[in-house]
């Protein structure tokens, strides 16, 4: 009686998340398997795989595969790296801690597109850019990142976005840690490099962990970086899965083949978690 | 020249001034006991020494050297924390040889002594547990152990027994005697337990807002304090203190007049001036209730009945209410009046400055 009636009073929240879920994906599914080109209206018959088939021998298929992994890959290990060691940094009282505070979080408030306009024109531009300036008061050719490096400039952008929630998990864990213990550690003779080392990355596990799991789901799907900057290119040096699924339904308006890959890209967005939870999940235990 | 010599040492926090001029000489191999209330800066002193604070002033000397600007890693001291402090990611065994491990001690000599460590303490069955899987009682083995396995010259112990229940208390305060008995190092142990204090030091330093007060044996201060804060601080319950309606110098007694009631106290005790206001100190332990008219008389408010002894809480004619021992099986009405002997020999006087002007009786 108590269990049906809890099941009851769930079951409107279930229903519609479950709603919510199915809708889109049925349709994705659906989708992919019709043909379904906006400039051929009308010819909806259904053709089984053949638009999965389109999508996994398009000559932009394995790069976008690569680049959305070597991206995920990269930012992941920056961002924990240089977070985990500018929130151990910062994390000591120094004059004007709180302003560093700020200053270090506020790159997360900038929307996406604004952050790749900032870098492509202010930064990376080849003529007016902070780097070229650089470059050229030191005597050196000015580099055009965009074209000669277009994915790690936009792995350099993405990092500078996501430094930020790295550093506030971090820094949030830190200040959780027990006092006392790094004292115990000092009086047994600890350096600063050791209680970092054997107290302070131990303490970070957890946090670590929830850093990868939240920026993963994010990282594999990043498009308007690329969209504002480098438009996929040159060629399809900094297309991803996400912009090529893009570029299937809105620049050859095939939604059918767009759907096929995004469903390669639940696909693979699973797969990853998958490693990912086996890799640094157990942490999650400790 | 003293193993530890603590000179005019001085500690501001920012507008605070924590500890104001402290100086103290410890010898090896004594169990030093800082007690006082809590917020006096027993903890920072003990941290200064630990090199965990700065002090802004002054000097310590350990062994002959001076270590006032030595980083703590390198005074070869060991603390145990209130909170334990036990590195949560690191097994028993890791957490005993941690200090160990970092000074490149050979694999043999540390797997020695982490065994011979964990042995005396009763953790063998426990070195591969972390922290959390332990008890309070356990945890706190395991913190002595880190420290002792590293044979340092100074142990420091910050209130360790605080977070452990009353039984378990008794118990580990057993231990650290043994522990002291056994290794002979010198131990500072910080608490707010005066009897802790009593029972486990050689000699207890009584800090009141950031200076000392009184240093001397646990017995020292209990028959001989020099102030009322001291007097007042050793001895559950507390001692009473009951000022005199006058108090005359003659050739060979102090004539005290106390409540109608006039009793001599020998001259030659005397170690000050009387002031105006003289005020006599004497613990419930050193009245007697007697059935015949003694050296006071007050009526019976309440009495506690501890088992072993009972207290009587008496309410003298001035108003003022004194705690007096009596035997455990002693029968009293509420509001029935009772007769009180002063064991003059346990008395001590104090002037209006709260300066003990007596002194103990020699001999015992
Ligand atoms: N880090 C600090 N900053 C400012 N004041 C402090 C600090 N640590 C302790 N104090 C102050 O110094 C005094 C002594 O503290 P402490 O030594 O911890 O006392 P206790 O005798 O209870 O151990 C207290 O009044 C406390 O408020
Ligand atoms: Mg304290």
């Amino acid at each position: 009686m108590k269990r049906s009636i809890t099941r009851l009073l769930m079951a409107p929240s279930v229903i519609l998340l479950l709603i919510w879920m199915i809708v889109p994906l049925s349709m994705t599914i659906y989708f992919s398997t019709i043909r379904y080109n906006l400039l051929y209206p009308g010819q909806n018959n259904f053709v089984g795989w053949m638009n999965f088939e389109f999508f996994l021998t398009d000559p932009g298929f394995f790069p976008a595969v690569a680049n959305t992994l070597i991206l995920l890959a990269s930012v992941l290990i920056i961002t924990v790296v240089l977070g985990v060691l500018l929130s151990a940094l910062i994390d000591r009282p120094f004059w004007g801690q709180g302003i560093v505070r700020v200053l270090l979080i506020s790159p997360f408030f900038i929307m996406p597109t604004v952050n790749a306009l900032i870098w492509k024109n202010m930064m990376m531009n080849p003529v007016y850019g902070i780097f070229a300036w650089i470059s050229e008061s030191l005597g050196f050719e000015p580099i055009d990142w965009l074209s000669s490096f277009p994915l790690a400039s936009i792995i350099i952008m993405v990092s500078w976005q996501w430094l930020p929630f790295a550093i506030l998990v971090f820094v949030t864990a830190l200040q959780s840690q027990d006092t006392e213990q790094k004292e115990a550690a000092q009086m047994d003779g600890a350096t600063g490099w050791h209680i970092f080392r054997y107290l302070t990355l131990p303490h970070l596990a957890r946090p670590i962990t929830v850093v990868v799991m939240i920026e993963t789901i994010f990282l594999l799907a990043i498009f308007a970086e690329i969209f504002v900057s480098t438009g996929g290119g040159p060629g399809y040096d900094s297309t991803n899965l996400a912009y090529l699924i893009y570029n299937q339904a809105l620049l050859q308006y095939d939604v059918g083949v767009a759907s096929a890959g995004g469903l390669f890209a639940v696909l693979l967005a699973n797969i990853v978690a998958f490693f990912l939870i086996r890799a640094v999940g157990k942490n999650l235990t400790v | 020249m003293s193993y530890l010599a603590i000179t005019d040492l001085q500690k501001h926090y920012d507008d605070y001034h924590a500890l104001r001029g402290i100086n103290l000489a410890i010898e090896e191999g004594e169990f030093i006991v800082f007690v006082g209330p809590s917020g006096c800066g027993k903890s920072t002193l003990l941290r200064t020494i630990a090199g965990l604070e700065t002090s802004s002033s002054g000097a310590i000397e350990l062994d002959g050297k001076d270590i006032t600007e030595l980083a703590s890693s390198k005074r070869d001291l060991a603390m145990v924390f209130q909170s334990y402090a036990l590195y949560p990611h690191m097994t028993v065994a890791d957490n005993l040889s941690f200090a160990l491990r970092l000074a490149k001690a050979p694999d043999a000599e540390i797997k020695e002594k982490v065994q011979a460590v964990s042995k005396s303490l009763q953790l063998d069955a426990l070195l591969e547990r972390k922290p959390k899987e332990l008890s309070g009682g356990q945890r706190q083995r395991v913190a002595i152990g880190r420290a002792i396995v590293r044979q340092p010259k100074v142990f420091l112990f910050d209130e360790p027994l605080s977070n452990l229940d009353a039984a378990l208390r008794v118990q580990m305060r057993l231990e650290l005697a043994r522990l002291h008995k056994k290794l002979g190092t010198t131990m500072i142990y910080v608490t707010h337990d005066q009897v802790e204090a009593m029972t486990l030091a050689d000699r207890v330093v009584i800090l009141n807002a950031g200076q000392i007060e009184q240093v001397g044996t646990p017995l020292e201060l209990y028959r001989q304090p020099n102030s009322r804060f001291v007097a007042e601080f050793i001895g559950t319950p507390k001692m009473n203190l009951i000022p005199l309606d006058q108090a005359v110098k003659q050739d060979s007694a102090v004539e005290l007049t106390l409540l109608g009631k006039s009793i001599a106290f020998p001259t030659s005790r005397l170690t000050g001036d009387l002031s105006n206001q003289t005020i006599m100190g004497i613990r419930p332990e050193h009245m007697h209730l007697v059935d015949h008219a003694a050296d006071l008389t007050g009526k019976v408010e309440l009495v506690e009945h501890l088992g072993s002894e009972a207290y009587a809480h008496i309410l003298l004619s001035s108003g003022q209410t004194i705690i007096v021992k009596a035997s455990a099986r002693i029968d009293l009405a509420d509001g029935q009046q009772v007769h009180i002997q002063l064991e003059v020999d346990e008395m001590i006087l104090l002037n209006d400055q709260d300066r003990v002007i007596s002194a103990s009786t020699e001999g015992e």
